[in-house]
């Protein structure tokens, strides 16, 4: 029964995917946001055909904010229907359930041994609740956090996860939770998740860090000169961005942990803007203003030498480099038609050429590209109408199409799963960050502070960087 | 016998006076009005002295303060030019919207900077150019930088040397207005010309 329901599931999404998507794999969604809910178009959001998730409550409430922090990331994961249970009748239900022979426990979800011991659930309560995996969340003596993944449809566990959790006040404590998100993630559908990423953002001429659940906002540049850009090192320990001194634009690349800050060498003698770290995590891409006007040129930031001109354009400005994750080859925004547009090149400046198709004279200016970590994309933004919308172009195809309409939406940059994607939106009147799913349209806020922008979302965050205050 | 005793008495007379005068020793009047008269002649010519000191300090102070006061009024003229001056020099300039030429109507504004530099050698200055809101964060330091290199150019092209103006750009960080409306657009896309050096004392041209 439930086999062929799934399967008549699956028929109709190809169906519906068929008709409404062009590719039909990815980026297949449009812009849905709560507050334009009455029109939806080539909407691909079919809630019940993905699986059912259930983060199972426990006696321990010290686990609480675990529970929620967990459940609240698969549900941003935009993978999975989560089923939530008020808390005090799912466990009179979970105990109550006739069906589990072998339990032990609060339906496996408080047992003080925890893991494989305390793993027999009620799977078909659960099942029956249209859950096909659940999450156990409970403690090993003496201070071990473990996770249990039941599948239920197969009425057994799925995997087990032990960490030691930080102290809940502790810097780390919230990406060891996020941690375990993923890890959830990887043991029910074999992907890998975003939890344990961060969104680098400007606020007040300031930049601050925040979790991609929008908690845990932290201020991390440290002067009082006004900075701008903020781009991720890809090993995530580091960042660089620039700062106003002068007149004269400054790049700084910082660590994370230490919150140690290094001015990248050659900057501060002109407007240096719009840092890109390439993959190999030494080269920084960006844009120098000059009398000449913008180009781009690129540093080695780990031995301060071998500044390099990648672009020449004495009457046109090239700006906002964003490097493919293979490192051979940068997009960036050039002037060189006229109204500025998405161009690509060699990493060493040759082969430049159009990027994002566009017609001239008609088709709106385009700006502020990143390359997605998978490659297949660049999101960027382009004026429609004398307003800004998200694009997304098919490196493959070449093609380009848009993905918000809601609003003036700019500045996008991708997770690190190539299908979240931070940007800002003044959809709400006023601008923020949101975070839009491109497969299933489905758009969350990241931050309510008003005045938020150029977000750069993080790589996924090694242990490391985690625990250290 | 009688008139011998009268002389005796006469003479007695003479004597005890001049004993008595001799013996008592009373100031002399005449003498003692000859002192008086001296001091006061000292006394009146102190004075006239005195006058005469006060007045000339008077007048020096006059003159002082008369002199003072020309500084002071010749200083605050001179300071005037010099702040006239800088008004004239901090004058912007204005750009339609994601365009960096210099419009006509700001030619004026640009000559005269022109002739303020020319004016004043020592003069060396930033042109900051800044763009409204509506435009993408980053692309408008390009923008801002393109509208200040406008400027610059003028400059350079009618005689100014190149080293003595140098070029930035804020892009949208620093309206002037924080509206959001075309008169507040239309103020914050500008340049901005600010003193680097030599700007204590500006001559008029």
């Amino acid at each position: 029964m439930k086999a062929v329901r799934r399967l008549g599931g699956w028929a109709v999404s190809g169906a519906v995917m068929l008709l409404t998507a062009y590719p039909p794999n990815r980026l297949s969604a449009q812009d849905t946001s709560a507050i334009d809910r009455g029109v939806r178009i080539g909407i691909v959001y079919r809630p019940g055909v993905r699986p059912g998730v259930v983060v199972l409550p426990g006696r321990a409430p010290a686990l609480d904010s675990v529970r929620a922090i967990v459940a609240r990331d698969l549900d941003y994961s935009d993978r999975f229907e989560l089923i939530t249970l008020p808390s005090g009748d799912s466990i009179r239900v979970a105990t109550a359930a006739p069906a589990a022979a072998a339990r032990s426990g609060a339906g496996g979800a408080g047992g003080p041994g925890g893991g494989a011991a305390a793993a027999s659930l009620n799977y078909p309560l659960y099942q029956a609740l249209g859950a096909d995996f659940a999450v156990a969340i409970t403690t090993a003596p003496p201070d071990t956090t473990v996770v249990t993944v039941h599948d239920v449809t197969a009425g057994g566990v799925r995997r087990e996860f032990r960490a030691r959790l930080p102290a809940l006040k502790d810097a780390g404590f919230r990406l060891a939770a996020h941690r375990f998100s993923d890890q959830v993630l990887e043991a029910t559908l074999g992907v890998a998740g975003v939890a344990a990423t961060r969104v680098l953002l400007v606020r007040d001429g300031k930049v601050y860090s925040v979790d991609q659940d929008g908690a845990d906002v932290q201020l991390v540049s440290s002067s009082d000169h006004q900075a701008m850009s903020p781009a991720w090192a890809p090993d995530g320990r580091r960042f660089a961005y620039m700062e106003f001194w002068q007149g004269h634009g400054r790049l700084f690349v910082q660590d994370v942990a230490t919150g140690k800050r290094a001015a990248v060498a050659t900057t501060g003698q002109a407007l240096d803007f719009t840092p890109a770290f390439a993959p190999d995590g030494k080269t920084l891409a960006f844009s120098r203003a000059t009398e000449e006007g913008t180009d781009i040129y690129t540093i080695n930031v780990k031995d301060g030498c071998c500044l390099q001109r990648l672009t020449v354009g004495r009457f046109s400005d090239n700006l906002s480099p964003t490097y493919g994750p293979d490192g051979q080859r940068v997009a960036f925004v050039s002037t060189r038609a006229g109204a500025p547009q998405v161009y690509v090149m060699a990493a060493d400046g040759t082969d430049q050429q159009l990027f994002a198709p566009f017609d001239y004279g008609v088709t709106g200016a385009s700006y502020a590209p990143d390359w997605s970590p998978d490659g297949q994309s660049v999101a960027f933004h382009r004026d429609v109408g004398g307003t800004y919308q998200v694009f997304v172009l098919d490196v493959r195809a070449r093609s380009v199409r848009q993905l918000t309409s809601v609003g003036r939406n700019e500045d996008p940059t991708w997770a690190p799963d190539s299908r979240h994607m931070a940007f800002v939106s003044d959809r709400a009147g006023y601008r923020q960050l949101w975070i839009v799913d491109v497969e299933t349209g489905r758009i969350r806020l990241l931050l309510p502070h008003s005045g938020a922008r150029l977000p750069a979302w993080s790589p996924r965050l090694a242990e490391t960087t985690a625990s250290t205050p | 016998m009688k008139r011998f005793e009268l002389l005796v008495l006469g003479s007695l007379a003479a004597a005890a006076v001049a004993a008595c005068g001799g013996g008592a020793k009373p100031e002399p009047p005449a003498p003692q009005a000859n002192a008086d008269s001296a001091a006061a002649e000292r006394a009146r010519q102190d004075s006239i002295e005195r006058a005469r000191q006060e007045e000339l300090a008077r007048q020096r102070e006059e003159a002082e303060r008369v002199a003072r006061q020309r500084a002071a009024d010749s200083l605050a003229a001179l300071g005037h030019t010099s702040e006239a001056v800088k008004t004239l020099l901090a004058t912007m300039i204005h750009f339609e919207f994601d365009k960096s030429n210099v419009k006509p109507e700001d030619i004026g504004v640009l000559d005269q900077k022109v002739a303020i530099l020319q004016a004043n050698p020592n003069l060396r200055i930033r042109i900051a150019g800044n763009c409204d809101e509506r435009g993408s964060d980053e692309y408008n330091l390009a923008l801002g930088n393109r509208r200040a290199i406008a400027a610059k150019q003028y400059l350079v092209s009618h005689g100014v040397d190149a080293g003595r103006a140098e070029t930035a750009s804020y892009g949208k960080e620093r309206p002037l207005d924080p509206g959001h409306n075309e008169e507040a657009w239309a103020k914050n896309r500008n340049d901005q010309f600010e003193i680097v050096s030599g700007g204590d004392a500006l001559k008029q041209p």
